[in-house]
């Protein structure tokens, strides 16, 4: 615990339009800059989406105006295989890195961890600000992959080796593409490891006085530990990603063994192991699903107690349970490599941590579940999205049972099962931890509300829309259809295709809905009812402060925090909530510490 | 709304499991020897999965149910047994089910692959590459002859990188673009990639297994069913991945034969 009235204001408020809106060391500016570009990301990765479904479900239906995307990947408007490839890879990195890492963790977590602490600021705004230029920087490189040369990578997110590494000589995009992939990766995780370090400072330094660790809301644990994981995982795809560079332009051979003939060329590569890239890429690889989703579980649980109006079962337990998740997360990668060729001595390793995570990942719907009972439900866009997460890390999480043991991945491994399982678990259930966000925090965000009938609209569309894009993957897995396939050629793949067609309405209605949501946060950011201060009688410092928060969050005084963060229908309370900074006595009031 | 949130939840939790339960798209019919363990693994797993994910879908929809309209002056009431209580329970349900699930899926899994191949059994080797499936048989000599990728040659169909004028065990081997295998002998299948990272899946035989380039590696199977099955590849490895096939033929020993024969004259 700090007292943080030594501190004196880090950095003053800035003048400049270019200070204050485009360089800015304000973490709420960086925050909502963060949001924008996870917001371009997200309309670009879902375009993507569409056209591969549109394609997979008509393989040679020409798509009006594609060709202006590639001329050389689409001839006659109808996309090659390879463009399918390509856009695949791209839709694949853009959700996992510019969406559902940036979204959940660096934008609230950057708005609102600083508040929710008590402090000013970040202790290293300039880092801040730093972190996510270069995240931009990454994005463009990534995004300049479509632009030059024979266009993106085709490898797919993982970029497995050889196919990687080998250059052009294995395909389109697999030269210069691959080498702005690895650039682009290897910069998004610099911006990633100054964000983790002024994240992990901030939880552990910047809190204000009165504010324990205990004391600390749920999201800010959940952006705590992602934090750390995101220290550990991403130092390790760095270096991976330079060492892939190299051995497209400096002719080591990292990944690359000996003998390989492609396309009649024998390569002069000797002595690399295919294997250790899986081996760093999973080992950031797997802590990455967790990276997506304990911010989005931190998230829904804070809406959750704020419209359950009670703290949760146990406070204490979810912390330990999402610490838990961390710590197992680097157990439990090679259950990516199951029949990778790994030692399957070592399948069995991993096999068992990866069914013991589903132990924490329980405990964590039972006290949602279990806290939901007996408590007094109000029901706006914020907790039916916070509702709906619940619902899909259950549907997401079941699967995960078949895909922990090397036995069954045997018949489920690369097939759309595996994809129906990482979709809802990590990205459906991510997405639905944003929106509830935006929809909780845009009015302290912006000072304007969002309209909450468009909000509920926009839930009910997603909400069908997404079980019925992604439910029925699992059943294309179960019959053993393999994913990443442009067409289904194979004989026991024809009869699947009209399941494929049904996804692809689904996917390009349920695309569609997301415009409602697009249009409600542009509307309201100008047209939206004025924001209180405190609209959802919320506990936590955010509320306690103007609404949108002043330069330096709290004006001149920083907050005395006297409570634990959910001081809901205490009894004896002479209101029915009490807030973090209210000093007053509750006799009956649950306090960890 | 929160009522009709509930009913939604339900019914998709419902409509979700009615293909499942209904076999409307199930696992390929099973044509191996290893099969039917990792069948009875999948089926037990989806017995636990599948009522875990009704029960988490039934119990969230009935407290969203019943909790999102309290009378006035209703007090909070707290889950009987608490965090404890559901804690202890996570342990034991959860526990119990994933230990079961480790202990007999590893029981399927070594059978696949703790166990040596017999003695007697047949080794063919599949090479990979983009975007073809080729396989080699020893010929009566019984053995493979070395491998040469610089003498690899599409056009003049070494696809392997034979020197038969040269080395004596590959002057009998037979190359096939189809692989056929008798039925219920074990076949030892040994793995080789030409260029890149593929992968070897035929859903009936309940195999799948990666080629890992510069590491050659084996698995050993039987197959109990004469039919005709697909062999895909579900590695990305390049733009025709989607179209990297080959059939697995299962014969009666004595069709094997006379086809071996032929294609040894076609070499």
């Amino acid at each position: 615990m700090h007292d943080m009235s030594a501190h004196a204001v880090q950095h003053g408020a800035p003048t400049s339009f270019i200070r204050k809106y485009v360089f800015s060391l304000d973490h709420k500016v960086i925050g909502k800059q963060y949001y924008a570009l996870a917001l371009v990301a997200v309309v670009w990765g879902m375009v993507l989406s569409w056209l591969m479904r549109i394609h997979l479900g008509w393989t040679n239906l020409p798509i009006p105006g594609l060709h202006l995307l590639s001329s050389t990947g689409a001839p006659g408007n109808v996309m090659t295989p390879e463009y399918y490839l390509q856009l695949m890879t791209m839709h694949g990195t853009i959700m996992v890195f510019f969406v559902l890492t940036t979204a959940p963790f660096a934008a609230f977590g950057n708005f609102f961890l600083p508040i929710q602490v008590g402090a000013e600021d970040m202790p290293f705004p300039h880092f801040n600000m730093m972190s996510f230029w270069v995240t931009f920087v990454a994005f463009l490189v990534l995004v300049s992959s479509f632009f030059v040369g024979d266009g993106p990578t085709l490898g797919g997110w993982t970029q497995y080796a050889p196919l990687s590494a080998v250059g052009s000589v294995s395909g389109p995009g697999q030269g210069l593409g691959v080498v702005l992939w690895a650039a682009s990766i290897g910069i998004f995780c610099v911006g990633q490891l100054l964000g983790s370090l002024n994240f992990i400072t901030t939880t552990l330094d910047m809190r204000t006085r009165g504010m324990s660790l205990m004391r600390l809301p749920l999201t800010c644990w959940g952006w705590f530990i992602t934090s750390v994981m995101g220290l550990t995982a991403f130092a390790v795809l760095m270096p991976a990603c330079i060492l892939l560079i190299l051995d497209h332009v400096a002719g080591t051979s990292f990944f690359v063994p000996s003998n390989l003939v492609i396309n009649g060329q024998l390569l002069p590569h000797t002595g690399g192991s295919t294997l250790l890239w899986q081996h760093l890429f999973w080992f950031f690889g797997h802590p990455e699903v967790y990276i997506a989703i304990v911010p989005g579980m931190g998230i829904v649980s804070h809406v959750l107690i704020t419209n359950m109006r009670r703290r949760m079962l146990s406070h204490r337990v979810l912390i330990y349970s999402m610490g838990s998740l961390a710590v197992l997360s680097y157990m439990v990668y090679g259950h990516h490599m199951f029949v990778s060729g790994m030692n399957p001595y070592s399948s069995l390793a991993f096999s068992f941590p990866t069914l013991v995570i589903t132990i924490p990942s329980t405990i964590v719907v039972l006290i949602w579940l279990g806290s939901l009972y007996g408590s007094k439900l109000r029901i706006n866009s914020a907790s039916l999205f916070a509702l709906g997460f619940i619902s899909m890390f259950i549907s997401g999480g079941v699967s995960g049972f078949f895909l922990a043991q090397p036995s069954i991945d045997i018949m489920l491994h690369a097939t759309y099962f595996v994809v129906a399982h990482f979709h809802l678990v990590m990205a459906v259930a991510a997405i639905f931890g944003i929106f509830s966000a935006t929809y909780f925090w845009f009015g302290k965000m912006t000072g304007h509300m969002m309209n909450e009938t468009l909000g509920k609209l926009h839930f009910w569309l997603s909400f069908v829309g997404t079980y019925c894009i992604f439910m029925p993957f699992h059943y294309l897995g179960i019959a053993g259809n393999v994913r990443r396939y442009q067409a289904f050629t194979d004989d026991y793949l024809i009869p699947l295709i009209p399941l494929h067609r049904f996804i692809t309405v689904a996917a390009i209605l349920t695309g569609l809905a997301q415009f409602i949501f697009i249009y409600n946060l542009i509307y309201s950011r100008f047209k939206g009812a004025p924001a209180p201060d405190n609209p959802w009688e919320g506990t936590s410092l955010e509320w306690s402060t103007a609404t949108p928060p002043p330069h330096n969050n709290f004006g001149d005084k920083l907050p005395v925090v006297y409570h634990d963060p959910y001081q809901y229908n205490v009894e004896g309370a002479s209101t029915e909530y009490v807030m973090q900074t209210s000093p007053e006595q509750l006799k009956n009031a649950h306090e960890e510490n | 709304m929160a009522k009709i949130l509930a009913v939604t939840i339900i019914l998709i939790a419902i409509g979700s499991a009615i293909p499942i339960v209904m076999h409307t798209w199930h696992l390929p019919q099973d044509i191996s020897t290893h099969g039917p363990l990792i069948d009875e693994q999948y089926a037990e797993t989806m017995a636990e999965a599948g009522i875990s994910f009704l029960a988490g879908q039934f119990v969230l929809a009935f407290f969203i149910w019943k909790f999102s309209s309290p009378k006035p002056g209703e007090k909070i009431r707290s889950f009987p047994g608490g965090a404890a209580g559901l804690v202890i329970a996570a342990f034991l349900l959860v526990g119990t089910e994933v230990l079961a699930l480790g202990i007999f899926g590893a029981k399927a899994w070594a059978s696949v692959y703790f166990t040596p191949p017999a003695a007697n059994a047949m080794p063919v080797q599949v090479q990979a590459g983009q975007f073809a499936f080729y396989f080699r048989y020893p010929g009566p000599d019984g053995k493979f002859g070395p491998l040469h990728p610089d003498q690899i040659n599409e056009a003049n169909a070494n696809f392997f990188g034979l020197d038969q004028t040269h080395d004596q065990d590959s002057k009998d081997d037979i190359v096939t673009a189809e692989m056929a295998i008798p039925v219920n002998r074990e076949i030892h299948l040994l793995m080789h990639s030409k260029d890149l990272g593929h992968s070897f899946f035929v859903p009936e035989l309940r195999v799948q297994q990666d080629f890992v380039p510069g590491l050659d590696l084996s698995i050993h199977f039987t197959a109990t069913k004469v039919g005709k099955y697909e062999i895909v590849c579900t590695q990305l490895c390049g733009l025709g991945h989607y179209n990297m096939k080959a059939y697995l033929e299962v014969m009666s020993q004595e069709d094997f034969d006379n086809w071996l024969k032929q294609q040894a004259a076609l070499q």
